[in-house]
């Protein structure tokens, strides 16, 4: 049973015709973060549609019948590896009354069976079986025409790219490297080169926003620089850094690449117009910032968004993915994921955890991040009507400013393409 | 975590040793409740680790921390990050620490385990829950007689974090 993907150019939206999206450039209207017949066609359109979504690692599962939940867009599905060690991903739903099954984070089974009625599932998501099936003493049943096959568990399309593992409710897609386009298929592989990872864990995070918010705050590197007063004050990431934004053909991915100085950002010219710069801080303990050189790359950060629900962070040593999952206009969860490699030193794997405290809801600028989300969906959703600006920098010029929006803008060209909007 | 030796005390050791460590958790909490966070390092030792960590991680095997201290070094940079570069709305939280028990001593370390939950008011919202969980201490007895924490592992329930836990557990 496969869901009808939406092609690419959807069909201009005729049910949603009071919604008219501002003529000005870079003006972002407010009601694509508050409404809910917007929220819905998202999940239409975007996360049941032609996308590719995150949904989690293979390392999650490295043994026949291990499984994880897992979420694309709102929908919960469990991704597991079946007992030809093919990963298989399918909606964590009973196809009989509709249960949501699995309600582990992780485990191992040969076989899912819904607890109420134990209709049972193989690890490739067919109905195996279903209990009274032909009634007792020749009573009750189930009728002469009712097919196992017909049950089945709605299965998506999957795909397998240096570990990280995606999928479709569209069975009709383009390969993930094509999805990705060049450039970003070149920052993906660069963490994810198939080299064996190994997880250190996971943070599961509610944020009080508009899930969109989150792919805007990873294509605006002008924040970086304002917001987070840790990156400039310890010399991470000022607006002087050699910087890029790069981005796929439809503007739907970006990466947003960072080479850090040596030493610290004292002499700084555009530190004159960062308030929060501290000049005088140092760590008591700078090694939590040491940057050990581990890949073949001249930048020492890389902020990448792949559309619709996935945040690829290379900051130092630190690799992280953040799964955005909505849950309703006004708010999402986001599933932060931190790894290294199976053959990190021991020294390497604590550099990493110890670094790590920089990200995560309780980290030095994932509070800041969370926090400001939250405060744009406050104020988005309790104020009258009035759009955003996201005006900064030009479209076309090259791609070495941070000072600009240009990947917020080209991210919603394609979404009011597929939302017809 | 490092277990002290086990109990070779006597009950009311343990009972004076207990009666201390709800003491220190008194402390504890109302210097954080108070606020003032660049005095939250004072209550470990300087080679002290500090881990706050989700109960999923914790049973998983999987060591990442909401927050990570190894040294005082680290309690310092915590500390003044929170006070001086991150960005928060303002908020009250509240403490409330039970069930201690002691779990070992061998002379100079006492293990002991205590539940705990937090309170997070904010401005214009009602009080919220921000975290439940367990705390597995380590203390060191000092040579005036009193603890310092050379261990604290707070493993919270609550492993869907709601926005953002800003000062320590
Ligand atoms: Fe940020």
């Amino acid at each position: 049973m496969t869901v009808q993907a939406i092609p690419q150019n959807a069909a201009p939206n005729h049910e949603l015709p009071d919604l008219i999206w501002p003529e000005k450039s870079g003006d972002i209207p407010d009601w694509i973060y508050t409404d809910p017949r917007v929220y819905e066609l998202e999940q239409k359109r975007i996360f049941q549609g032609a996308t590719w979504n995150y949904v989690g690692l293979e390392v999650e599962i490295p043994k026949r019948g291990d499984f994880i939940r897992s979420y694309v867009g709102s929908v919960p599905v469990i991704v597991v590896r079946d007992l030809r060690e093919q990963v298989r991903v399918f909606e964590n739903r009973c196809a009989h009354r509709g249960a949501e099954f699995c309600k582990s984070y992780r485990g191992n089974s040969r076989s899912f069976v819904c607890p109420y009625h134990h209709w049972t599932y193989d690890l490739t998501g067919k109905l195996a079986g279903v209990p009274f099936r032909n009634g007792v003493d020749g009573k009750g049943g189930y009728p002469e025409d009712f097919n196992l096959s017909d049950h089945n568990l709605r299965s998506l399309n999957v795909t397998v790219l240096g570990g990280a593992i995606f999928a479709s409710f569209s069975q009709d897609m383009p390969s993930l490297e094509d999805y990705l386009g060049p450039e970003l298929y070149g920052e993906f592989t660069t963490i994810f080169s198939g080299r064996k990872l190994k997880m250190l864990g996971i943070h599961r995070n509610v944020l009080q926003g508009n899930w969109k918010l989150y792919q805007e705050n990873l294509k605006d590197p002008y924040h970086a620089t304002l917001l987070h007063t840790y990156l400039t004050t310890f010399g991470l990431f000022v607006a002087g850094n050699k910087t890029g934004i790069v981005a796929d053909k439809d503007g739907r991915h970006s990466a947003l690449l960072n080479a850090k100085p040596e030493g610290r950002p004292d002499n700084d010219a555009s530190k004159a117009e960062i308030r929060s710069f501290k000049a005088a801080m140092q760590l008591a303990d700078p090694s939590i910032l040491e940057f050990n050189k581990e890949f073949d790359s001249p930048w020492t950060s890389s902020a990448i968004t792949i559309w619709p629900n996935l945040i690829l962070i290379r900051q130092l040593n630190i690799l992280s993915l953040r799964m955005i999952v909505p849950q309703g206009p006004n708010e999402f969860m986001l599933v932060w994921t931190a790894f290294g490699y199976e053959d990190d030193s021991p020294e390497l794997e604590q550099h990493r955890l110890r670094q790590n405290n920089i990200f995560g809801p309780g980290g030095f600028l994932g509070i800041d991040d969370n926090e400001a989300l939250r405060f744009v969906q406050d104020g988005i959703k309790r104020s009258l009507p009035r759009h955003g600006v996201a005006s900064l920098g030009k479209d076309v010029e090259p791609m070495d400013t941070v000072i600009t929006d240009r990947a917020i803008r080209s991210m919603y060209k394609h979404y009011r393409e597929v939302m017809g909007l | 975590m490092q277990a002290a030796a086990p109990n070779v005390a006597d009950k009311a050791t343990l009972r004076e040793l207990r009666a201390a460590i709800e003491d220190f958790h008194c402390d504890y909490a109302a210097e954080l409740d108070r606020g003032d966070i660049e005095k939250w390092p004072n209550f470990f030792t300087d080679d002290a680790l500090y881990r706050v960590i989700a109960r999923d991680n914790h049973e998983a095997g999987m060591p990442l921390c909401l927050m990570l201290c190894q040294g005082m070094g680290m309690f310092k940079d915590r500390a003044y990050a929170i006070k001086h570069t991150e960005m928060y709305a303002p908020r009250y939280v509240q403490h409330h620490v039970s069930l201690v028990r002691v779990t070992g001593f061998d002379g100079t370390h006492a293990t002991a385990e205590a539940n705990y939950t937090i309170l997070e008011t904010l401005v214009d919202e009602p009080t919220k829950l921000l975290q439940a969980g367990r705390y597995m201490d380590k203390f060191r007895l000092q040579p005036d007689g009193s603890l310092l924490l050379a261990e604290r592992h707070c493993i919270f329930d609550s492993v869907i974090v709601s926005n953002c836990v800003v000062f320590p557990v």
